[in-house]
């Protein structure tokens, strides 16, 4: 009895040695990479995306054998741990994919809330960090010393520069000479880009014949409104959330304005749809990405997506797949998995076709020059219009 | 044509404030409490009826009849179960009551509509374009309705039996009683008076600001508080003024200023006026009673 309890044993731990050598032969080469995700917490749905892209990203490389880094075939070993919507956890993944997975980079997290304190950890840790998603200017600059950072990358542009696409858009596309802007004034996100249309309209040698603003939580425009209707412009911007912009054009269309309304990404939710209806017909905005641009490789990206998971992917999950991509593009040219080489490789990226459209990287910052796709709302659709380059 | 087509916009604006303040002053009149939960009986009034235009597909009339009516009453079972048990509390209690109950009825609305809601248009959109001047439909009904909803309770409150008995325990509780009148039951129809124009407020709101969101009453009902206190709270003639006021002055700051202007001039003008007037505009100084 006790004889054959002895061998048995002796045999499964053979057979298990056996296995776990046998895993370890046929893995050959891999890269460990992490995704510090929010896949709990306020944003549950960014984090699902991100994953998703992840996880599409990845298998499409080991399916095909593994990414040729310097005539070898490596391996990604995906590592995804959840930030929980919360900053200090963002801080401890971070730390957990550098220290004790040894990463050879960090995608994430998205939410500029939680990528600026991991920035930080990326930084002095000098691991190469791309965060897909944050749009705010702070993430790429220490804050101390107010350089652009070494390691810290994003796949998507910056809040500033969707004021230069419209602010082009406007001009060039829809032949505007003046402009007019409506914006809350209570939140960065829309000032910045409300200011950086403005100057940029104004040094194409366009006119901003209005610039008026309101406190979040207003639902009354009408006294800004026909001040602007007094102006007479060609085009009013309206870089605000998809909840207020509804009630700003109808408003606007009952004080007899006819002319064209402009926004930025934060239209971007079927909600302003929802809401607006029939007034929001034939206006445009600037965001990231749109799932029904034309280019081969988006055609591809939406179509394995969509497959996989039953759904067209958003603005997170294909910039994650960029980021990715960048990624990939940056190993392969370093030659060697090491993180400084990476790093300096990711920094010299001169091109890249992304699902997003062409990235570029100029070294000494982590900001993508990269285009912007104009969406226009038709029957009641996000539908792509253009690509505004930068 | 400028200034008339703002001052078209400072009417419309004017009377929603107006309609919200005449509600704080009247049960500040009578109890002297300052009912913090004003402002989201207003956004209940504007849910209930965005929820009976869009499920019962009633029309205008009928939805703004049920919004009241219901408003009303939840008005007066608030008063009755929440600030009638705390008549004889120090006042403060009272007041943080009403801010309890006001998050109870956001939060409650929260449950069942956490993203803002699109609101049926229940009236013709017609806009009459008379020599540049842009008047909608709307516009006229907003105005025309909510002034003659101020001329019905002035008439109310000063020339009927109710209203006589709501002036009487404003400036006496005590003696009141001992004439025979039912102080709980005027309370009561205060409350249903105060909460129902809060609701034709809502409702007249949403038709004219068609997305709604629990949240939509704190910011107005604030601003209707400070028209009241402006105006002399307690006051009915006093809130209808500090409505007309607070929306003339942000209105033609807009028109003529920066916009960014609007709300540091907006408050300081309406510190001057309290420093001046520190009782409101038709407010009376009163003695307190020791």
């Amino acid at each position: 009895m006790r004889k054959t309890l002895v061998i048995s044993l002796v045999a499964m731990l053979t057979i298990m040695s056996m296995v776990l050598v046998g895993c370890k032969s046929s893995a050959g080469l891999t890269i460990p990479i992490g995704v510090n995700a929010e896949l709990t917490g306020d944003i549950p749905a960014v984090g699902a995306s991100c994953k998703n892209a992840a996880l599409m990203a990845v298998k499409e490389i080991n399916d095909a054998g593994g990414l040729d880094i310097g005539g070898k075939k490596y391996t990604i070993n995906l590592i995804i741990e959840d930030d929980g919507g919360k900053a200090d956890q963002s801080v401890s993944v971070t730390q957990k994919l550098i220290s004790q997975d040894s990463v050879v980079a960090v995608i994430g997290p998205n939410a500029s809330r939680y990528a600026l304190p991991a920035a930080a950890i990326a930084e002095s840790s000098k691991v190469l960090m791309i965060s897909p998603w944050s749009t705010n200017a702070q993430l790429t600059i220490d804050p101390k010393t107010r350089q652009p950072m070494k390691y810290v990358f994003r796949a998507c542009f910056t809040d500033s520069f969707q004021g230069q696409v419209v602010a082009k858009f406007a001009m060039n596309t829809l032949g505007a000479k003046k402009a007019a802007v409506l914006y809350d004034v209570a939140s960065d996100y829309n000032k910045g880009i409300a200011d950086v249309f403005k100057a940029t309209f104004e040094s194409l040698g366009g006119q901003v014949v209005g610039f008026e603003t309101y406190t979040t939580g207003d639902k009354d425009f009408s006294g800004q409104l026909t001040k602007i209707k007094q102006s007479n412009p060609n085009v009013i911007f309206l870089p605000n959330y998809y909840n207020e912009v509804p009630l700003q054009i109808q408003q606007a269309h009952r004080l007899g304005i006819t002319v064209p309304f402009l926004g930025s990404d934060s239209w971007g939710s079927q909600e302003l749809i929802k809401l607006g209806g029939k007034e929001v017909e034939g206006d445009y905005f600037s965001t990231h990405y749109a799932p029904d641009i034309a280019t081969p490789v988006a055609k591809k990206f939406v179509a394995a997506y969509t497959t996989a998971y039953g759904s067209v992917p958003d603005d997170v999950a294909a910039l994650t797949y960029d980021s990715f991509g960048l990624l990939f593009e940056a190993l392969k040219t370093a030659g060697k998995v090491d993180r400084q080489a990476v790093r300096d490789a990711m920094a010299g990226i001169a091109h890249y076709e992304g699902v997003t459209g062409n990235l570029q990287f100029k070294e000494g910052s982590g900001d993508p020059i990269k285009s912007a796709v104009i969406l226009q709302i038709k029957n009641g659709k996000f539908v792509y219009f253009a690509t505004a380059n930068p | 044509m400028y200034i008339i087509q703002q001052l078209i916009n400072v009417l419309q604006l004017g009377s929603v404030y107006a309609l919200i303040a005449l509600g704080y002053t009247m049960v500040y009149g009578i109890i002297r409490l300052i009912n913090f939960a004003h402002g989201d009986l207003f956004m209940v009034g504007a849910f209930i009826s965005f929820i009976v235009a869009t499920y019962l597909k009633l029309p205008f009339i009928p939805t703004l009849l049920i919004s009241m009516t219901a408003v009303a009453m939840l008005g007066v079972n608030i008063e009755r179960l929440a600030y009638r048990p705390l008549r004889q509390a120090p006042r403060m209690s009272a007041v943080i009551t009403a801010l309890g109950v006001g998050l109870f009825l956001e939060n409650l609305i929260l449950v069942f509509y956490p993203y803002p809601q699109s609101v049926p248009i229940l009236l013709p959109t017609i806009v009459w374009n008379l020599g540049g001047i842009s008047i909608s439909f709307l516009q006229v009904l907003i105005i025309g309705l909510s002034l003659f909803l101020m001329l019905i309770l002035d008439l109310i409150v000063r020339h009927t039996m109710v209203g006589m008995a709501m002036r009487a325990i404003s400036s006496n509780k005590t003696i009141v009683p001992l004439m025979g009148v039912s102080v709980d039951k005027i309370i009561s129809i205060t409350f249903a008076l105060g909460t129902g124009l809060a609701a034709v407020a809502g409702v007249m709101y949403s038709q004219a600001f068609p997305v709604i969101d629990p949240y939509i009453g704190i910011l107005i009902g604030w601003q209707a508080f400070i028209c009241a206190v402006v105006g002399g709270i307690g006051n009915i003639r006093g809130a209808m003024l500090g409505g007309f006021i607070l929306a003339a002055v942000q209105i033609m700051v807009v028109a003529f200023l920066p916009s960014t202007y609007r709300d540091f001039v907006t408050f300081t003008l309406l510190l001057v006026i309290l420093s001046f007037r520190p009782y409101g505009i038709l407010g009376k100084p009163s003695m307190e009673k020791v």
